[in-house]
């Protein structure tokens, strides 16, 4: 197998990224009936950039809208409105068989759920095998097994034809998601959406992981959104942070630059509730009890604005855009954004 | 034999070390399964002072969940205590009936566990449920219930006209805080909580964490924290302990176990947390994965994965030594005094 | 790197809950083996949970003796179910054990021969029922949608319509059902049922994180429901089985015993009908006991045999033999 046969193929076809969305709006219609008439709002107008060779993380609490992001990107639901373009193309024009599968081996996805994302009844050759079998037909039986073998290497899962033929059952955790990696690297993948991968793993075995990802990106060219409720692993492992709130972006940036100078209230929230054992136990906002809200039929305005201690008038009325305040650092806030400085939390 | 437990309720004075509200000795719990029994909890000796506040940290597998519930006298087949005593305030827990329980639970000890969604009643209000239990350990002046009900709720910063609510129309936060009201409603002296933040989102952990060392602080009550979050635990407990296998890996004051961990597990838990603050370090975590209690190593259970294991490691049953103020299970503190085998 | 921890602990328990900010779930000890599994593997489970648990091993046995008696009727008795020579309505002696009709026909030969097309239809039914009832169910639960709609109202009419009346009606139009009549029309009957269940299983499943998995590596519905959830259900698969195969019998014996089967064929409920209608039960009980004793037997055998299979799908409800047995508390040493 030659190096050009196994590396992967860097098609960038414009100065486009390899992966940006714009407005990506995602609603679903709740309630009982045929005529319930409410709106749940998981996505309001996500627009973010991932570039070629990067970790980006997508951070936020639940109800954030973070895993509907990443369904989205993964062609499971289908966006209410706004575009995503993968590579200059977009992805509502991949219609087709052959370019939905070919999409799907670019983009690919591991699930949060060691104990629950691989089927328990096969062996957990099959899911790589299948994947081999869908997007690469050109290889033959035995060049697909040793794919897999290679796969399971650069994951660490030695000796790879002994690990391939076990259940998944006699895997742990760790080695489950190592699995989940594996099939994903077997496609040849661009970006990999990693919706959660190591929070249910213990935390012994979480940065084994995390430096997995990071050494994908590094050796294997791969991009990777990682989606993530963990702040403190987001910065271990991404070169660029988006947090969300809500359902919309409340401030995206470079990771240094975001954890140095949050601009945004929440963003400075979520950092001072982050429990650090090095840090100085920091007791503030008692009566925030830390509920994000349920989006449903919104009114404009900001949707933090109930428990900002800076809101301002225009934050009941108008809701806030994201605009550039550092290069490369966006928020949407207002109070941002006319220059005062921010400090909420 | 030990005396009742209705004689140590009267006679007043707790047997044993004065202070200690509850005495663990040995204590050993097991599964009885088709392939064998696997010890989970294998003879855990602690105590717990009035007021105090101790951690318990562990991975998977280690049985802190086990423990706890063994102490709560809650395990259920196939689970079961097999061996040890569990001395709360001198009555020693273990092997007495649910009636004679009763006495104890909820009035001077009581349990919130991991998730509200399954220890609350779906389809009963969260004031009814308060009544249920009340009515259940002795309470029945409607007047009386409804009154603490509304103060417990207060306490820990819920509305009381949520009393009718049910558990589905309140937040993930809020039925945790309602479980933890549930808990205060007599005042008991001991709490042992399983991972009640786990469910939660880091905000509303830190609230709940903050919320309820206040409560410790206002109303004297002891506290044992099971968790698997390390680092949530350093600015509330007083002690810690790490568990690793079934057995006790370290304990002691929680400052010095996180400054100078001595048990190399520890130090690979604490060094495994990435820190938002400070320099960007790459870390290793620790590798492999815990043993399988049914098919335990030879010698020290933590040896496989240990970057500083020793020959002799491998073959010797490691004790527990007390160094300065601090228990550990390692033969690299072998100069310390043997405190049990 | 070798990779320690093979036979490894962590993992949620059976439930699979876990907290909505992700925490690993402990358990004390390994992950315990999925409810529905293929292969080898799974024969070898539910042979050891067939004979690990009383009742099942109960039912076993009785299933094998039924069938044996099915396939091999010449080895037990010896004379012709239907020849019509043996004298009228003999008492029960040693040529013929429990006597003969008023037509002249051995019973216990026609109790033996009769299992036959009792256990044809008990097969045949129970097989055709579960496959239909799994198709249908789990591809309404899986595709979702108007699919799901369509195949619902199907589902739901028949199973609205009770079912014996219905069957009474399909078979008095069949002019004497035979055993593969029978068959088909106890199929037609009972499948919604079992879709039903199936389909409600299903659903639970379809959110499971591995089917997503496999519809962003590309697999198609159709492969996605044949491939990834059926296999995963096989334990309430064979308990279905089970169940509609007592209901063949029950139903068929029934429907036999009223006089709607083909009287012409020699079964446990058309000895039942002829036995009635010579009124035999004043003047030859045997002639209606030991066939009606049978029906019971061969069903409570798959009933039994069933056990095994809740056991499998549900571990919790396994009982604890040793911890009954001495366990007892034992105080500090």
């Amino acid at each position: 197998m030659t190096d050009q046969q196994t590396a992967p193929q860097y098609e960038v076809l414009t100065d486009a990224p390899l992966l940006q969305t714009s407005k990506l709006t995602r609603h679903f219609r709740i309630g009982g009936g045929l005529f319930s008439r409410k709106t749940l709002h998981a996505v309001d107008d996500v627009s973010l950039t991932i570039g070629s060779r990067e970790i980006v993380a997508l951070a936020g609490e639940s109800g954030s809208g973070k895993s509907t992001v990443a369904r989205l990107l993964a062609r499971i639901y289908a966006p209410t409105s706004g575009e995503i373009h993968f590579e200059g193309k977009r992805l509502s024009d991949i219609k087709g068989r052959a370019d939905v599968l070919r999409y799907r081996s670019d983009v690919p996805m591991v699930f949060q759920d060691p104990f629950a994302s691989i089927n328990p009844v096969f062996r957990v050759s099959h899911g790589i095998m299948r994947s081999l079998k869908l997007h690469r037909p050109d290889l033959s039986k035995q060049e697909q097994l040793a794919e897999a073998q290679r796969a399971f290497e650069v994951v660490g899962l030695t000796p790879a034809d002994e690990v391939l033929h076990r259940y998944p059952h006699e895997l742990s955790g760790g080695q489950r998601q190592r699995v989940g990696f594996a099939q994903a690297l077997s496609m040849r993948p661009k970006l990999i959406l990693a919706d959660e991968p190591v929070s249910m793993l213990d935390v012994s075995i979480r940065i084994g992981l995390l430096n997995l990802m990071a050494r994908l990106r590094d050796e294997q060219g791969v991009s990777i959104l990682y989606i993530t409720h963990d702040i403190a692993s987001a910065r271990y492992v991404a070169d660029r942070l988006v947090v969300m709130y809500a359902g919309q972006v409340a401030e995206s940036g470079p990771m240094e630059d975001v954890l140095a100078s949050p601009r945004h209230p929440y963003t400075q929230l979520l950092l001072s509730a982050v429990p650090d054992p090095r840090a100085e136990l920091k007791v503030g906002a008692h009566t925030d009890h830390g509920e994000p809200p349920r989006v449903i039929d919104p009114t404009p305005g900001c949707r933090f604005r109930w428990r900002c201690p800076l809101a301002i008038d225009i934050c009941h009325s108008v809701t806030p855009e994201l605009s550039e305040l550092a290069p490369g650092h966006h928020a949407a806030c207002h109070v941002a954004q006319s220059g005062a400085e921010v400090k909420a939390f | 034999m030990s005396r009742t437990l209705d004689d140590s309720l009267t006679a007043g004075t707790p047997a044993g070390r004065a202070g200690a509200l509850l005495q663990v000795e040995n204590l050993s719990a097991e599964y009885v399964l088709e392939r064998g029994n696997i010890l989970a909890v294998d003879q855990v000796s602690f105590e717990v002072a009035a007021g105090e506040f101790v951690g318990i940290v562990g991975e998977s597998g280690c049985g802190k969940s086990t423990l706890l519930f063994g102490i709560a006298q809650l395990l259920a087949p196939p689970a079961h205590v097999s061996g040890g005593s569990v001395r709360f305030q001198g009555a020693n827990l273990v092997g007495l009936t649910d009636k004679q329980l009763s006495l104890v639970r909820w009035r001077n000890m009581s349990v919130v566990m991991q998730s509200a969604m399954n220890a609350l009643n779906p389809v009963t209000s969260i004031g009814a449920q308060f009544s249920d239990a009340m009515r259940a350990h002795g309470v029945s002046s409607k007047e009386e219930i409804a009154q603490r009900s509304a103060e417990v709720l207060r306490m820990v910063g819920i509305d009381p006209l949520h009393l009718k609510s049910y558990p589905h129309q309140l937040s993930g936060g809020m039925r945790q805080r309602s479980m933890i009201a549930m808990a205060m409603l007599f005042t008991p002296d001991l709490v042992i909580m399983d991972e009640p933040t786990s469910a939660l989102d880091v905000v509303a952990q830190r609230s709940l964490m903050v919320q309820v060392k206040e409560l410790q602080q206002q109303l004297g009550f002891a506290v044992i924290f099971v968790t698997h979050d390390i680092s949530l635990v350093r600015h509330f407990t007083d002690r810690l302990m790490v568990m690793y296998a079934g057995q006790i890996a370290e304990f002691g004051p929680t400052g010095q176990v996180f400054e100078s961990p001595l048990h190399p597990y520890s130090v690979g838990l604490l060094e495994a947390f990435p820190s938002i603050h400070g320099p960007k370090v790459p870390l290793t975590g620790i590798p492999g994965s815990p043993p399988d209690l049914g098919n335990l190593p030879e010698g020290c259970r933590f040896a496989p994965r240990c970057p500083q294991v020793m020959d002799r490691c491998l073959t010797t049953e490691v004790p527990l030594y007390r160094v300065g103020g601090v228990q550990v299970r390692c033969l690299l503190q072998e100069d310390g005094e043997v405190v049990s085998d | 790197m070798a990779i320690p921890g093979v036979g490894t602990l962590g993992g949620p328990g059976p439930a699979g809950d876990r907290g909505q900010a992700g925490a690993p779930v402990p358990t004390p000890f390994g992950v315990p083996a999925p409810s529905g599994i293929a292969g080898g593997r799974a024969i070898r489970r539910m042979a050891r949970a067939i004979t690990s648990n009383r009742k099942a091993t109960a039912g076993m046995v009785l299933l094998v003796i039924f069938c044996f008696i099915g396939l091999f009727p010449g080895l037990i008795a010896h004379d012709d179910p239907n020849a019509l020579i043996y004298g009228r309505s003999l008492a029960p002696s040693a040529q013929h054990l429990l006597g003969t009709t008023p037509f002249e026909q051995d019973i216990f030969a026609q109790v033996i021969y009769g299992a036959r097309p009792v256990l044809l239809i008990a097969f045949g039914a129970g097989l055709g029922t579960t496959i239909i009832a799994m198709l249908i169910g789990v591809a309404a639960a899986y595709l979702g949608g108007a699919w799901d709609g369509v195949l619902n109202l199907i589902t739901d009419v028949l199973l609205v319509i009770p079912a014996f009346p219905l069957l009474i009606v399909i078979a008095s139009y069949l002019h004497g059902a035979g055993t593969a009549v029978m068959i088909l029309v106890v199929t037609f009957v009972s499948w919604s049922y079992t879709a039903r269940q199936l389909r409600s299983q299903a659903l639970s499943l379809r959110n499971r994180d591995f089917l997503e998995a496999a519809r962003v590596r590309g697999e198609r519905p159709l492969y996605i429901v044949i491939v990834e959830i059926i296999p995963t259900m096989t334990s309430l698969l064979v308990a279905s089985f089970l169940t509609n195969a007592l209901y063949a019998v029950l139903f068929s014996s029934s429907l036999q015993f009223i006089g709607l089967g083909n009287p012409a064929v020699n079964s446990w409920g058309t000895m039942l009908y002829w036995a009635e209608n010579e009124e035999a039960f004043q003047t030859q009980p045997l002639w209606i006991i030991v066939p009606g004793l049978c029906i019971v037997a061969l069903g409570a055998g798959f009933a039994l045999l069933n056990y095994a299979f809740d056991e499998i799908g549900n571990p919790a409800l396994r009982p604890v033999r040793s911890m009954m047995r001495g366990a007892r508390v034992k105080n500090a040493r």
